[in-house]
């Protein structure tokens, strides 16, 4: 993608938006009812679905996983054959697949209150249905919702946000051009309240001077995520909670 | 068959009418703090920083809190069910093992029914043998369906049943349909005979037990519980369970506690539509509707 103008001259990105302006995110909880706990987000045109079941019986072929004092956290991602312009079938197991679910395994135990449920097993599933993106951030932003969603305890959301660096100025959010530009890309989780950064990847290069910049701008994009799925798991909180204590 | 399908867009879900918490509980997110005294007790749904100057209490999940005197708690209003001692379930058999059996029950982890809090045939008192332990398949066997009590609790949150009383046992024809163990109704009496000749178990952990009351009360001493009446059920028995599950589905879907007269308000508002037409969106609200009202009306009626 050289020459490709990842920033004009007026300070607008490709899809004009501000280098601090977040894309359009909507999201839902509660998008399935045989699942434990689901939820769906929509970050500009990235589109995850996740479905939380358990904390349940550990399953018989991952008995060896079992903890007698915490629970363990089964992680699966899959990106769907439509979800990119090249239509392209992805196996369950693809390295890429594996790598994001061990990434989003690992953010998650650190927020999960694990040793809550022992000898339990609980399973995170996501659907990518549309990649244009930032596919790291989405899922977790969608698991966060469903892990909520399902009552589980946690310390506090987990909200992740990408970014880069073009012309000197950090650009957060990113989508599938700005990714596939050679710029770096960082991704970090954090947990917004409790100001704590769980989880961060880097990808390529970038200037140890500049890095500070960037963090805080990734930052502020989680806080300001955080925001959103703050206000929607209120209102559905509210939507479900009305009549249920009126009793 | 000329107007039999109905086919809908997704429709908005519908905003119950706003009725305002009570004055000491509110809603709250994980990771807020609920308090910044220290002088409260931890419950469920909360936790604190090891740190020591932190004397904080955060919430864990996203909910209701409630405050009993120094306890404070954050109540999800969606999780799997917690068992306590004397709770009424219904659960699925998983798995027959050795002296004992594995159940489903909705809980975090499966539930165990050993076969020495079963009554077997012939009588309460009688030893069981290794005879016993080798035709536990043929009182209970995978995928069938119990009503037990919660007899223990154990440190890991699973749970032991026993079915040491005619009331529980294996469940034979009717129909079972499950919801959020929230919404259950704590109540002395969780099993009902409803007028329309349905008996409903309303189990603590969310499976809701509904069959024909003229099925049910066959039980007798010798069998145990374990033998199922498989005579065909009357069209209208038939009619009336698939009416009363209808009902609970449109209340459990417009998330109203489900308890006797909640159900027997919604039956009775039921009864001017076809048992079909029950889960049509608009009908639902009619119902729901009609039955909260009435439920508001009897609780002013009393206070």
């Amino acid at each position: 993608m050289a020459g490709l103008e990842l920033l004009s001259d007026q300070g607008y990105r490709i899809d004009g938006r501000k280098p601090d302006e977040l894309r359009r995110i909507r999201c839902k909880l509660g998008v399935f009812t045989q699942a434990d706990g689901s939820a769906y987000i929509e970050q500009g045109n990235t589109k995850v679905l996740a479905a939380i079941y358990g904390p349940r019986e550990a399953d018989q072929n991952m008995r060896n996983q079992i903890c007698h004092d915490k629970c363990f956290l089964n992680c699966e991602y899959t990106q769907a054959t439509f979800s990119t312009a090249e239509r392209k079938h992805r196996s369950r197991g693809d390295r890429k697949g594996q790598d994001m679910s061990t990434h989003i395994k690992q953010t998650f135990e650190a927020t999960i209150q694990t040793s809550l449920y022992p000898r339990s097993q609980i399973d995170i599933y996501l659907q990518v249905l549309q990649a244009d993106g930032s596919n790291y951030c989405a899922c977790i932003n969608a698991a966060s919702l469903a892990l909520i969603d399902a009552g589980i305890a946690m310390k506090d959301y987990v909200c992740a946000c990408s970014a880069s660096l073009t012309k000197g100025k950090p650009v957060i959010d990113i989508n599938h051009v700005e990714e596939s530009s050679d710029c770096a890309e960082l991704s970090v989780a954090i947990l917004p309240k409790l100001g704590q950064i769980v989880y961060s990847e880097l990808n390529g290069r970038l200037h140890a001077n500049e890095l500070p910049d960037v963090i805080d701008a990734v930052v502020r994009g989680c806080k300001d995520l955080f925001v959103v799925m703050d206000r929607t798991v209120r209102e559905h909180l509210e939507e479900t909670a009305t009549t249920f204590t009126h009793s | 068959m000329s107007n039999s399908i109905v086919i809908r867009l997704p429709s908005k879900k519908r905003l119950n009418a706003q009725v305002p918490l009570s004055s000491n509980s509110f809603l709250i997110t994980p990771g807020s703090v609920i308090t910044e005294d220290a002088d409260y007790m931890r419950g469920h749904g909360t936790y604190t920083n090891d740190d020591e100057e932190d004397h904080k209490l955060y919430a864990s999940v996203a909910g209701v809190v409630e405050r009993i005197n120094k306890l404070v708690c954050v109540r999800a209003l969606k999780t799997r069910y917690n068992g306590e001692v004397g709770d009424i379930v219904v659960g699925r058999i998983k798995e027959v093992q050795q002296k004992r059996w594995k159940v489903e029950t909705n809980s975090r982890l499966d539930s165990v029914l050993h076969l020495s809090s079963v009554n077997l045939p012939g009588g309460e008192l009688r030893r069981r043998s290794a005879a016993d332990e080798l035709t536990m398949r043929e009182y209970l066997k995978e995928g069938d369906l119990i009503s037990a009590e919660v007899q223990q609790v154990h440190t890991d949150g699973m749970l032991s049943l026993h079915t040491r009383s005619l009331k529980y046992g294996k469940l034979g024809q009717g129909c079972c349909v499950t919801v959020s163990p929230s919404l259950i109704k704590r109540r002395k009496n969780h099993v009902h005979n409803l007028s329309c000749g349905v008996t409903i178990i309303l189990a603590n952990n969310g499976y809701i037990w509904i069959n024909s009351t003229a099925v049910d009360g066959t039980k007798t001493t010798g069998d145990g519980g374990f033998v199922v009446d498989t005579e065909p059920v009357q069209m209208d028995d038939r009619e009336a369970i698939c009416r009363v599950r209808n009902c609970i589905l449109c209340l459990s879907r417009s998330s109203v506690m489900l308890y006797d007269t909640s159900v027997l308000y919604a039956y009775e508002a039921s009864l001017q539509y076809q048992v079909k037409e029950l889960l049509l969106d608009e009908i639902a609200t009619e119902i729901v509707d009609q039955t909260l009202s009435l439920l508001e009306r009897e609780s002013s009626g009393n206070g």
